[in-house]
């Protein structure tokens, strides 16, 4: 294939891409009005839900599909940014923009150190030390009594915005988190086709070479990971708003689990896939749970399915179904 | 204080070997197949639901745990033959998440077979009772049967391993796969065996562990994350590793539970000192892990990265 074809190609792609991600958030701005029409306002909650899945979704294929490195313990930042909720409005501090500041704070501080200790590693290894600073943070949330342990914490209403209680309404809230989702991806997109995004992606494919040109990986990958952590304490911060609740559950490995599903069910390295993963997994789970209490079981037997069916996930698939109308359309 | 100090430590290596048992499956799986099986603990669970029931239904502990055993180790050759199988050649994601699936499935059949409560297993009449330990103590002598069961077959697994043929394969599978493979050795069938035996050992412990436990759904994933754990310091592979790393997990673990607020007296007050040490003690584990690690980044008796 010669290089203008190639580069025609990747071209056609991102422009397939950008498509995409137009189509969706279009779909997503038009929600709440859809589903106040058929009579299910309650949807805007359950939709609400699955943007700030989204939202966690896209943060962990930055550290995964971009940056390589599986991490088992992401749900812990979820926690971190639910709990700085929790604590702040306990202590008086209800405003949105302190909270989502606070939880930043937690999970970047924590990712720096625990970060530092896991990259000295390499894969397996990694994602166990991941799966057992996850759990660190989980026991640490379990024993702390004064906010409910175990059983977690309800909360008193929802986070205020510059003094205004704004958020009460479950349509004001789901275009926060819509704006919220809007402003991560294009952040995310903006940051993985820039230099650092590069030789993060460059470090993922080849380690020696990067170090060999003389960049130092771990400085990059440590700053990656610590990035991916802050957006999840953000969609933790929208979860708590969201449930009203905050509780230890939020960060167990089930959790972290489940969003790595949902990335490599959408496909891994897309951003956009994150999101449609997160739409999936979530309606999936809303669907099932309909139908039996054991609906984890269905999922179960989904997840097994894709992953020795369709490894490259729904990108893949979608990809493979345009790739084929392109290549028919060809003269 | 002292007895106290002796008994904690007991249970401490009471679980430790329990630890032994999971870990010693999970590290030689990881070690010869580069097979990262979060559904191990699965197999834990699934252990001690069969000795439940096989217990209630032949209405005598010892034929319901040999029979476990076995039943344990079926279970285990069907998900090798099946699916493992499969997953061998694909990446650690693919693994995790397929595992992960499996997880999933097992826990919610085994919520639909047996029901949400936990089940308990009456303990053997000849094993019920305790004796008096070193003078001061009364032990349960369920207890310390675990504890000898599973130091008889720590030793037994360290033989098999250090002074047999099979075991120097085993060795040298867990150390250069691709070279045992080269020298004209079937590593797959190597490696079903080895699956099938990991398999029966974590079975073995969530059976035996049933009398002492609540036998629950979930109950293996405390365990495989400790398992873990242990592997991870011990050195992924090595089997002697994983031995001194359970023991030293289990202790660590329940001497901070219950030792971990009067340490911390001596530097806070009683009601402080109670808070940081429930809140310290689950967490000590990790902590210790990230130690051993920020020295030695593949574990105490790891090869070199």
């Amino acid at each position: 294939m010669s290089v203008a074809a190639t580069l025609s190609m990747s071209r056609g792609r991102l422009a397939s891409r950008t498509g995409a991600a137009w189509m969706i958030f279009a779909l997503l701005a038009v929600t709440p009005a859809v589903v106040t029409l058929a009579g299910d306002p309650y949807l805007t909650l359950t939709f609400s839900r699955i943007l700030i899945f989204a939202i966690a979704a896209i943060s962990l294929d930055l550290v995964m599909g971009y940056g390589g490195l599986v991490t088992l313990g992401h749900a812990a930042n979820i926690g971190f940014g639910a709990y700085a909720v929790a604590v702040l409005s306990r202590h008086g501090i209800t405003d949105l923009g302190l909270q989502m500041l606070g939880a930043i704070v937690l999970a970047g501080g924590f990712a720096a150190v625990t970060g530092a200790i896991a990259l000295r590693t390499r894969a397996v290894y990694f994602i166990m030390i991941t799966l057992a600073f996850g759990q660190m943070a989980y026991f640490f949330f379990v024993s702390l009594s004064a906010y409910g342990g175990d059983d977690g914490v309800a909360l008193s209403g929802r986070s205020t915005i510059f003094g205004s209680a704004l958020l009460e309404s479950d349509v004001v809230f789901y275009y926060v988190a819509l704006a919220l989702l809007g402003l991560v991806y294009l952040f995310s997109l903006r940051l993985v086709s820039s230099r650092f995004g590069r030789v993060l992606t460059g470090t993922r494919e080849d380690r020696l070479r990067m170090q060999a040109i003389g960049f130092r990986p771990f400085g990059y990958q440590l700053l990656g990971f610590a990035i991916a952590s802050c957006i999840a304490a953000i969609a933790g911060v929208l979860l708590a708003n969201q449930t009203e609740f905050v509780s230890p559950a939020y960060m167990s490995w089930h959790r972290s689990g489940e969003l790595l599903v949902m990335v490599v069910l959408g496909g891994m390295g897309t951003l956009l896939g994150g999101v449609a993963g997160a739409i999936v997994v979530l309606l999936l789970e809303e669907g099932l749970s309909t139908f039996s209490s054991h609906w984890l079981l269905g999922l179960g037997v989904v997840l097994l399915a894709v992953v020795l069916f369709s490894p490259s996930g729904l990108a893949g698939l979608a990809q493979r179904l345009v790739g084929r109308g392109e290549r028919e359309g060809r003269p | 204080m002292t007895s106290l100090f002796f008994l904690q430590l007991l249970n401490g290596i009471q679980l430790g070997v329990l630890l032994f048992l999971v870990a010693a499956g999970l590290t030689l799986i990881f070690g010869i197949m580069d097979f990262i099986n979060i559904a191990h603990g699965a197999l834990y669970m699934v252990g001690a639901y069969l000795a439940a029931t096989l217990v209630a239904v032949t209405g005598n502990f010892w034929i319901g745990l040999m029979l476990a055993m076995p039943a344990a180790l079926l279970f285990g050759l069907v998900l090798e033959v099946t699916l493992f199988s499969r997953l061998y050649h694909r990446s650690h994601l693919d693994q995790v998440l397929a595992t992960f699936g499996l997880v999933m499935i097992v826990n919610e059949s085994v919520r639909l077979i047996w029901g949400a409560s936990p089940l308990s297993v009456p303990m053997p009449d000849a094993l019920s009772g305790s004796v008096p330990l070193f003078g001061m103590i009364q032990y349960p002598v369920y207890r310390i049967a675990i504890i000898l069961v599973g130091f008889a077959i720590a030793i037994g697994l360290a033989t098999l391993i250090n002074r047999t043929r099979a075991g120097m394969l085993l060795r040298a599978g867990a150390s250069n796969s691709a070279m045992v493979s080269a020298l004209g050795f079937n590593i797959k069938r190597l490696f079903t065996v080895v699956f099938a035996l990991g398999a029966m050992l974590a079975g073995f412990a969530g059976a035996i562990v049933a009398p002492v436990l609540s036998v629950h759904p979930g109950m293996g994933e405390s365990m495989l994350i400790l398992a873990f754990v242990v592997i991870v310091i011990g050195g992924i592979g090595s089997i002697r590793g994983a031995f001194l790393a359970a023991l030293l997990v289990g202790v660590v673990d329940t001497l901070g539970r219950s030792f971990g607020p009067v340490l911390l007296q001596w530097v806070l007050t009683p009601s402080a000192a109670s808070t940081t040490g429930r809140m310290l003690a689950p967490m000590l584990v990790y902590l210790l892990m990230a130690l051993v690690l920020t020295v030695r980044p593949t574990g105490l008796f790891g090869r070199k990265a």
